[in-house]
Order: structure tokens, then sequence, then C-alpha cells
């Protein structure tokens, strides 16, 4: 039996039936990561002793038959931006390099709460800001198809493609999940704003951001997500428990039919000479997919798509200067050693701390907020982000879900000398979501030149049923396919 | 926009980062880059139409007057670059503030 | 030349809450250092504010005591600077949806005149950590303590509507008294509970335009907020004077033991703040249902008070302003009298008399001391029913105060009952009379001022005890035989 790529269910009932145990599946992934890991380079932090005791853990709960949830046993990789406590927790930053968090995020207890083994933390750029993880004070993530491309900007679509964990969970705040899982060739989720509590995120840009799923199958992010998912009290912003998208509806399920199922296709985000003809051709077989099993296809325009992307970049921009300006050498993490006094004591540490992309945002983000800016930038950034929300708003008036592409083309090389201009350009697809707060899923839907191509599914809050089952449809419908270092 | 190399610096100085000569004028040739498109912001039709400052229609989001005791000292403390005493110690505020 | 001074304030009130603003830790004051911390207070990563009700109650409540409208409307922005005392590197505060605008005081100035003194805005915002320096020069350095960081703080802004640094300083009591009587904070400012910044300008009387501001920080005694204003306000009128205004305005710190303000730093040097709205945090919408329950929690305030003891009772400007002053002196009062059927104007004697003085070399509030309601009002009835002397009483109170017995018990355990047996008083006094020939005759000649030498030998013959109207009869009927 190879574990490492069966599902969450396969996996679960054979810890029913006690075929396997908990602490022998951690181990059949920990030697994976062993193995692959020092290639890949999709983790900083390996938490070997943590997760076989979590694995013991869940083998008590299962000989009792106590608490088993379908996560119980099952290993999870979660982002190094997200904190677990007396786990160090680096944000992929020289900052953080030996910060050991006092507490878990909420994200974390849950998992825990579910019984899931936490066996490592992942690599990213650092803070989440890039789009390739070459910013990563850790070094960059090879994609796993390839180990010259790039993996996207987060390590655990590469780490869950690998077979070095079955699920993931990292964040998203301007499309870097969801890429990733698109360059990896897995599934993954930016959960509509507030349904995943924010407590313990290392926050970037925390009105665009959400923790999220990656998973390599629709039925498995979808277990994962329910996991994660839910109101907290500790973070203000999440929706409460009466609140769209908190209705519990089942979410996994048979390979649904497309029927009945209206799927837009924005104009917008098919017109652009940068979209790679195999790549569109991929995407849009997949909506062909939807309407071949009886859904409808809607012809949609966002105008406002020209404009979100720069009130992207401006609003992430100015979210981060102030979210890293707590990195400061006071109380936590880096300090620099040579500061006679408080103001050295500042600029050495965030200078020494910090790599290129974070001090480009931070200032960058500091003129946004400047008083000579603001209005001009911070405050027209916004007003555009209201009218890409009224936009989807009524698009989501006329289909259920929005089809698009997750990316332009397929993944770069890696180490490819690109502007900062043109790695924010990435994300132009997938912007819309984190501005809009709407749900956004990746699934992957065909190969192009040997290495995966994704298509997103954009969903308002409340909608989540309908876009896994359109996941579902899409999966069952290209098949599943794995890269070489997990066939063997 | 062009983002001048002064400017650069003096953004640097806000945000308690130091650039050396090279550097100011590597981030004000790239952030002049990304201002000349995300400056296009300012030529959105945006008359009469209210910022998104909040996401969510979320309004009075409390929690109640109780204390939930959290971190011990040490665990407070553990991080610290410095400490003594039970206080986190930093080297001499220069008299700013 | 006569010139004519402006002041505003900017005063900072810690909000009685149990937790902090923005996290569960306790908000208690003199702990050890950095016991009352947590990730949010601490400006971890990943840590993310929830907002105290408590506070934005608090808050309300000092606008309503201030009759400032409530904002149907209000958010918090970040305030982005660095100091190591601010743990995110931002403060969350209010910045142009504060919860409170537009409020009033009235203050009676010290030349009796009535002033209405504007308040600007009231706004909610986190308290910062706390520095403690060390060592001098090169090798000095500082310690932090975060045990303060994130407490629930307003800031109260005034117009510039003071003429004096008198009038500064007795606006500040006022909203000192009002705050505490509210029940918003403890307002020590020894505690730094209280704290308050002063902006000052000195311009030629009679001229439209007022002179270049200073701002006087780190006030942290009245006395010394009147001082720095004092002392600002000549050096400002000799600038002027001398031909050479002030050039620009600056932030000025107060040196306590020379008695000096000096130079800080130039004001336009005042950081750019980055304002912007707090993502954390969803706004705050007030119904007017919300702020009239709080209003009807509202205690009778300070002016209210005094205007009804004047009216229904009868007393002074002056009686009711320092019954009223408090809220537990205020209670005490009130309570006393409806036990007791007599004079107001007794009870407030009492009030502010002997109890005032008690409570004040003991250093007690009412509501510390052992004395109750009840036991004044039985002690005051005693007195009318002539079972006590009002020198006596005095006694009995003293030991009300430290025992908290009843007067009875007291009068019994210590026989400190009046005599009023006529028979043994007349012959006392015949006693006293045979003792004291040159007094009496002094009477009978007409020195009628005998008299009183005469009841003082029978009042100190008995311990006090004599009833005095009595004494007073007998002595005279003797006297006049
Ligand atoms: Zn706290």
């Amino acid at each position: 039996m190879e574990l490492s790529t069966l599902s969450l269910k396969e996996i679960g009932d054979a810890l029913r039936k006690k075929t396997v145990s908990a602490r022998e599946i951690t181990g059949v992934f920990l030697e994976r990561i062993n193995r692959f890991n020092p290639e890949l380079n999709a983790f900083v932090t390996v938490a070997e002793e943590e997760a076989l005791a979590a694995a013991d853990e869940a083998d008590h709960r299962l000989a009792r038959g106590e608490r088993v949830t379908p996560l119980t046993g099952i290993p999870v990789a979660v982002a190094d931006t997200i904190c677990t406590k007396g786990l160090k927790t680096t944000c992929a930053s020289r900052m953080l390099a030996n910060f050991i968090p006092p507490y878990d995020a909420t994200v974390v207890s849950r998992l825990k709460e579910a019984g899931a083994v936490i066996i490592a933390k992942t690599n990213s750029d650092e803070f989440g800001a890039g789009t390739t993880t070459g910013y990563s004070a850790f070094g960059p993530v090879r994609n796993p198809w390839d180990k010259n491309r790039e993996p996207g900007g987060d390590g655990g679509a590469a780490a869950v493609a690998a077979g070095l964990a079955p699920l993931a969970v990292s964040f998203d705040t301007g499309g870097s999940l969801r890429r990733a899982a698109a360059f990896c060739g897995v599934a993954g989720l930016k959960p509509a704003y507030g349904s995943v509590s924010r407590y313990g995120l290392a926050a970037l840009a925390p009105s665009l951001e959400q923790i999220g799923p990656l998973a390599r199958r629709v039925d498995d992010l979808a277990l994962l997500y329910q996991v994660l998912a839910g109101p907290d009290p500790l973070d203000a912003t999440s929706l409460p428990a009466d609140g769209p998208g908190r209705g519990g509806e089942e979410l996994t399920g048979p390979a649904a039919s497309g029927k009945g199922l209206r799927i837009g296709l924005p104009r917008e985000y098919f017109t652009g000479d940068k979209l790679q003809a195999a790549v569109k051709e991929r995407v849009l077989a997949a909506a062909g997919i939807i309407t071949g099993e009886g859904g409808e296809q809607v012809d949609l325009t966002l105008p406002s798509t020209e404009y979100a992307l720069a009130a992207h970049i401006l609003l992430a921009a100015a979210e981060a200067s102030s979210s890293l300006a707590r990195y400061d050498g006071v109380r936590y993490g880096y300090r620099s050693p040579e500061a006679a006094d408080i103001d050295l004591l500042y600029k050495k540490t965030r200078t020494e701390g910090f790599g290129s992309e974070a001090k480009r945002r931070i200032l960058l983000g500091t003129l946004v907020l400047s008083a000579g800016s603001y209005n001009d930038y911070y405050l027209n950034a916004q007003k555009i982000r209201t009218l890409v929300i009224r936009e989807f708003a009524e698009a989501f008036t006329k289909c259920h879900l929005i089809l698009t592409p997750v990316t332009r083309e397929v993944p770069g090389r890696a180490g490819e000398e690109r502007s900062p201009l043109r790695q924010y350009q990435d994300e132009c697809y997938t912007v819309g979501a984190n501005l809009a707060g709407l749900s956004g899923l990746s699934v992957p839907c065909g190969l192009v030149d040997g290495l995966p191509v994704g298509v997103q599914l954009l969903a308002p809050a409340g909608r989540e049923a309908l876009l896994f089952q359109a996941a579902r449809t899409l999966e069952a419908a290209v098949g599943e396919f794995s890269p070489p270092i997990l066939r063997g | 926009m062009k983002l001048e190399k002064e400017k650069a610096k003096h953004l640097a100085e806000l945000a308690r980062l130091e650039v050396s000569e090279e550097e100011a004028a590597e981030f004000s040739h790239q952030l002049s880059e990304v201002l000349d498109y995300a400056g296009k912001v300012r030529e959105a039709p945006v008359e009469g139409v209210e910022p998104t400052i909040h996401l969510l229609p979320l309004t009075n989001v409390f929690r109640d007057d109780e204390v939930k005791p959290f971190l011990t000292r040490e665990e407070a403390l553990v991080n610290a670059p410095r400490r003594e005493e039970g206080f986190f110690r930093v080297p001499r505020i220069l008299e700013e503030n | 030349m006569n010139y004519e001074t402006v002041i505003g304030l900017e005063v900072h009130v810690e909000l009685k809450t149990e937790a902090k603003v923005f996290c569960g830790c306790a908000a208690r004051f003199g702990s050890e250092p950095n016991t009352h911390v947590c990730p949010g207070c601490l400006g971890m990563p990943g840590a993310l504010p929830v907002l105290n009700k408590k506070a934005v109650e608090l808050c309300i409540k000092a606008g309503l005591a201030l009759q400032c409208r409530i904002a149907p409307f209000s958010r918090f922005d970040r305030k982005q600077y660095f100091y190591p005392d601010l743990p995110q590197a931002y403060q969350i505060t209010q910045d142009d949806l504060p919860l409170c605008t537009g409020g009033k005081l009235k203050i009676v100035n010290p030349g009796g005149e009535e002033r209405i003194i504007r308040i600007n805005r009231i706004h909610l915002e986190e308290e910062a950590g706390r520095t403690y320096h060390s060592g001098i020069g090169a090798t000095g350095y500082s310690l932090l303590d975060f045990n303060r960081s994130g407490l629930a703080l307003i800031e109260i802004v005034t117009e510039p509507d003071l003429r004096s640094p008198a009038e500064a300083r007795i606006f500040l009591e006022k909203l000192q008294e009002i705050l505490r009587y509210v029940e918003v904070s403890d307002c020590k400012m020894e505690e730094g509970s209280f704290r308050c910044d002063a902006n000052i300008s000195v311009h030629p009387a009679g001229s439209q335009e007022f002179g270049r501001r200073m701002e006087l920080k780190n006030l942290n005694s009245f006395k010394a907020i009147q001082a720095a204003l004092a002392y600002e306000e000549n050096r400002l009128g000799s600038l002027l004077a001398a031909g050479t205004p002030p050039v620009q305005e600056e932030s000025r710190g107060w040196d306590e033991t020379r008695g000096m303000t000096f130079f800080m730093r130039p004001k336009e040097k005042a950081s750019d703040y980055r304002y912007f709205p707090d993502p954390d945090l969803p706004p705050l919408v007030i119904a007017e249902e919300w702020v009239e329950k709080i209003r009807e929690d509202l205690p009778e305030l300070p002016e209210e008070k005094k205007n009804r003891y004047m009216k229904e009772y009868g007393l002074s400007a002056q009686d009711a302003d320092l019954l009223g002053g408090s809220r537990e002196t205020a209670e005490f009062f009130e309570a006393t009298l409806r036990l007791y059927p007599g004079e107001a104007k007794t009870v407030a004697n009492w009030v502010m008399g002997e109890f005032a003085r008690l409570l004040n070399l003991e250093k007690l509030t009412p509501a510390q001391s052992k004395l109750k309601p009840e036991a004044l009002a039985a002690m005051l009835q005693m007195i009318d029913a002539g079972e006590i002397s009002g020198k006596i009483a005095k006694t009995v109170f003293e030991e009300m105060f430290y025992s908290g017995k009843s007067p009875r018990e007291i009068v019994e355990e210590k026989g400190l009952v009046q005599i009023s047996d006529e028979s043994q008083l007349a012959a006392l006094v015949r006693g006293i009379l045979a003792k004291h020939p040159g007094p009496v005759a002094d009477y009978r000649a007409g020195k009628t001022k005998a008299l009183g030498f005469l009841v003082g030998q029978v009042m100190k013959e008995t311990k006090g005890k004599a009833n005095p109207g009595l004494v007073n009869k007998l002595l005279r009927e003797e006297l006049e035989k």
C-alpha cells in the first residue's frame, strides 16, 4: 500500500480498521520528507518528535474510538507564517529565525482538536511577500514537477504534490496559495474573507488575506476546509456562526454533474496578450467540461479588473508596511548586535532582518499612507475595491460561479530575474478574490509542456457547496496526475 | 510617477530602514516602475464611490470585560533578545519623543 | 502693554475596566513587570485585537457626563510611530471618527466668573507600555514593562477656551471630579491614570490673532500644570514685550526642580503618523437606545446635585458644592438625611466638619470608613432628644468613626448620658457659685459675661455631660436670687 498517494478517506478507513497506525503513517511521510525535502526545500522546520507524539495521541484516540474525525492521525504541513506553540515559526524571515511562539493560531488549535498531526512548517516568501518563494530567507522551494521551475509563492503546494504531506495549510494575500496549487498540480482554496480565523497568522495584509487548505484531491480539500473554517471570538473579522458560508452543508461527495450550474467567464480574464495560448486553451476546456456535464456558460464583463491589480498592489503594500513595523528587535526575534542606542537598534535590526521584497513593500506602503499620497493612492484604491466588489456581486446574480485562469503561464524558470512590477503582475487573475473577499479555488485542469495548469473557480461566501461540486466535476473529468517524484 | 532617490531615502528613514546609495537608487527605480503602473488608480472612474474601509458588514464585535490570564512572565520574556530582572532591556533611548 | 493667554488641554485618562481594551489581560497597577501580558499587548506576530465593550461604554459615559454628542458611527485607526513601549509600532486610536465630539464643562474661575470650556472630542485608544531609564550617557539603557500596554485610555481634547493657568487647573480638578463621580476612571495623577499635555499661546490684548503655540508635555500634578503654564505665560509675555516673539511652535518639557520649562523639539518636526483605518477592527454603530441605557446609569452629576441641594435643602452654594463634589460624600449625606428627619444643614455640618476631618486624618473615603449613615442619624436624634449634648456628641462621633459602634452603645458604655436632672444640677450649681465668689460678684455688678465662665465650670465638673440649657437656666436663677 503506497500511503503517500491515498485519499484521506482511504487512510482514515485503514486507520479505523487498524491495518495501519497513525505512527506508521507519520513515519512514512517523515521518511519521504527526509528523502526529498533536501532538494525541494518545501519546509523550514520538520517537527519529527512533536509529530510522532501527536501520532501516538491519535492512535490512543483511535484505539478508544474517542473524538475520531476524518483528520485524526493525518499529517498536515502548516505554513511557517502560522504560529505553533513551542514550535519555531520563522515566517521565512531572518527576523524570526529563532522565534518560538507561546501560543497556537486558531487553525492550529482546530487541527490539533481534530487529531491531525502537524508534521512540518512550510517555506514561503518572507512573510508571504512574493510570488515565487525566491524571497525566503531559507532559500527557494523547488517545483516537484521540475526542479528548475518555480513552485508559486508557497511551499505547501509543493509538499503536497511531492507526497511529503497529504495536506497543507497556507495563506493567500494576493494569490500565492492558488498559484502554488496551480503550479504544483494540486487543489487549493483561498476561503471567503472571514470564514477562517486569522488569529495566529503573522499578518502581511490583514484586509486581504485568508488561511486556506491545500490537498491533492477536492474531497480532501473540503474536509480540511471544514476543520479550518468556523467563527472565532479571537478574530473580530471572523464571520459569526450564523453568517454566510456557515450553513454546514455537505461539501464532499461523488463527482457531481454540472447540471444547472451557471459558470461565468469574465471577458477581461481571457483577453490579455500575456495569457499563454496553451494555458487559455486548457482553462476554456475546463469550462467546456462543466457545460458538457449539463452546465451553462455565461459571458461576463468586470470592467474594473483593469484597476484591480493596481489597487491591490497599493493596499497590500500599505498594510504590509504597518504589519511589519512591529519587528523591531525589542521584544522577540532578531536584534542587531551592534546598536548603541534605540534608533540604531531599530535601523540595524530591520535592515539586517528583512529581505529585499519586504523592504520594498514597506517603502511603498509608507509612501501610500503618507499624508501627501493617502488620498491619491490609498483612498482611490479602496474606492476601486468598492467597484470590484459591486461588479462581482452583480456578476453573481447572473451566474453561480466564475471561472478564470489562475496564472498567465506555466511555471517560470527558477531564479529568473524579473522586475518587482512583473512579479506583482503574476497575480493579476487572483487578486480580485482578495479584494472582494470571495472564495477562490484552484484545481488542476491539465498539463502544458509537462507542467500543470490550474483553473480558478470564484464564489461568494455561502456558495462553498457549489464551488466544491464544480471542482469535483472538473477533477473527475481531468483525472489525477502526479509529478515524477511521486510516481517513484 | 517617478519616485526620486531622495524620497526613497526619506521613506526608509520613516520606516527605520538603512539604505545605501545603490539600494536607494535601485528602490527608486523599481518603485517608480510600480507607481507608473499603480498610479492608474488615480484615473479610475471613482467619483462618488465610497471607499471600502471594511470588507465585511460586521459592526460592534466585542469581548466582555473579563480577565483571562495568558502568558507567564517567563513565556513573555523567553524570546526577548535581552532581558533584565523581568524587564525587556533595550539600549538607551535618545530624547526624541 | 497687556497680553492675553490662550490655553487648550489634552487629557489622557485610563478607564476603569477589569481587562485591557483589546485583550484579556488584567488592567492592574503596581504588579511585577510583564506579568499581565499576552501576544496581543506584546505585539507578537499573529495576535489580533478584539474590543472590550466596557471600554466603549465608559468612553460614551465620559462623553455624556461632559455633554458631548455621541457618534452614531465610529471606528479605529492605526497611528504609526516607533517607540520601544509601543509594541506593534502603531497605536490603535481614533482619528477622524471619534466616539464623542462637541461637549462642554462649566467652571467658576478665580475671579468668580462662570466660564464654559468647550470639549472638542473624546476618543478611545490603547495605552503604551512603561519605560524605565537606567544609567547615564553612553552606558545608559532602558527597561520595558508591558503591563500597562493596551490599557483602555480616553483622550479628552478641549477647545482653546482657557484664559489663565489658574483656570486650567480649576478645569482639570473639575474634570477629575466628574470622571471619578461617574466612575469612568479613578483619575490618579500619581499613578498616571490622569495625565495632561497643555497648549499655550500669548498675544497682545485685543489682537484677533493667537500667538505661536507651545506644547507643554509630561505635566504630572496639578501644581506642575499650573506652575509650568504660569512660567510659560510669563516667558511668552516677556518675549512679546521684548519684541522678539517666538519664531516657531515648540514642544517643551517641565523641569520641576528648576521650576522652568525647557525646549524639547520644534512642533513642525511632528511626525506624519500615517493614520489609516485598522483592518482588524470592524466599526462601531452606536444605537440611540444604547446611549440612553448608558445615560440612565449615569448618576446625578455634581453640578445638578449642587443645584438641587441649594434648592431643596437651602444649603449655601459653598456647602452644596462641597457635599456634591464627591460621589461617596454625597451618597453618605443623602443616606443620612433619609434616616434623619431634622435639618439638612445639621447633617451637612457634621459631614463637612467632623467626618471630613477624620477621613482626611486617616486618609479614608466615606465608603471605607466604619461610620455608617444609620449611626450618624441616630446620634443626631439623640442630640435633638436632649440625651447627649453637642459637645459629648463630638466624642461619640469620633468613637463611632473608629469603632463602628452605634451611638447608644457608646453613650451607655462610657456613661455619657446628659445630666438633665434638675435637683442634681442645682446642687452642683450652688457648689460652683460658692467656689467662685469673684465672678459671682462681677455678674451681679452687671458683667454678664461672667456667666459664660460659670457655665464652663459646671460643664468641666460634669465632664461635659450637663445639659447646657438647663445649667444656664439654673445659674441665672441662683445669681438673680
Ligand atoms: Zn494582553
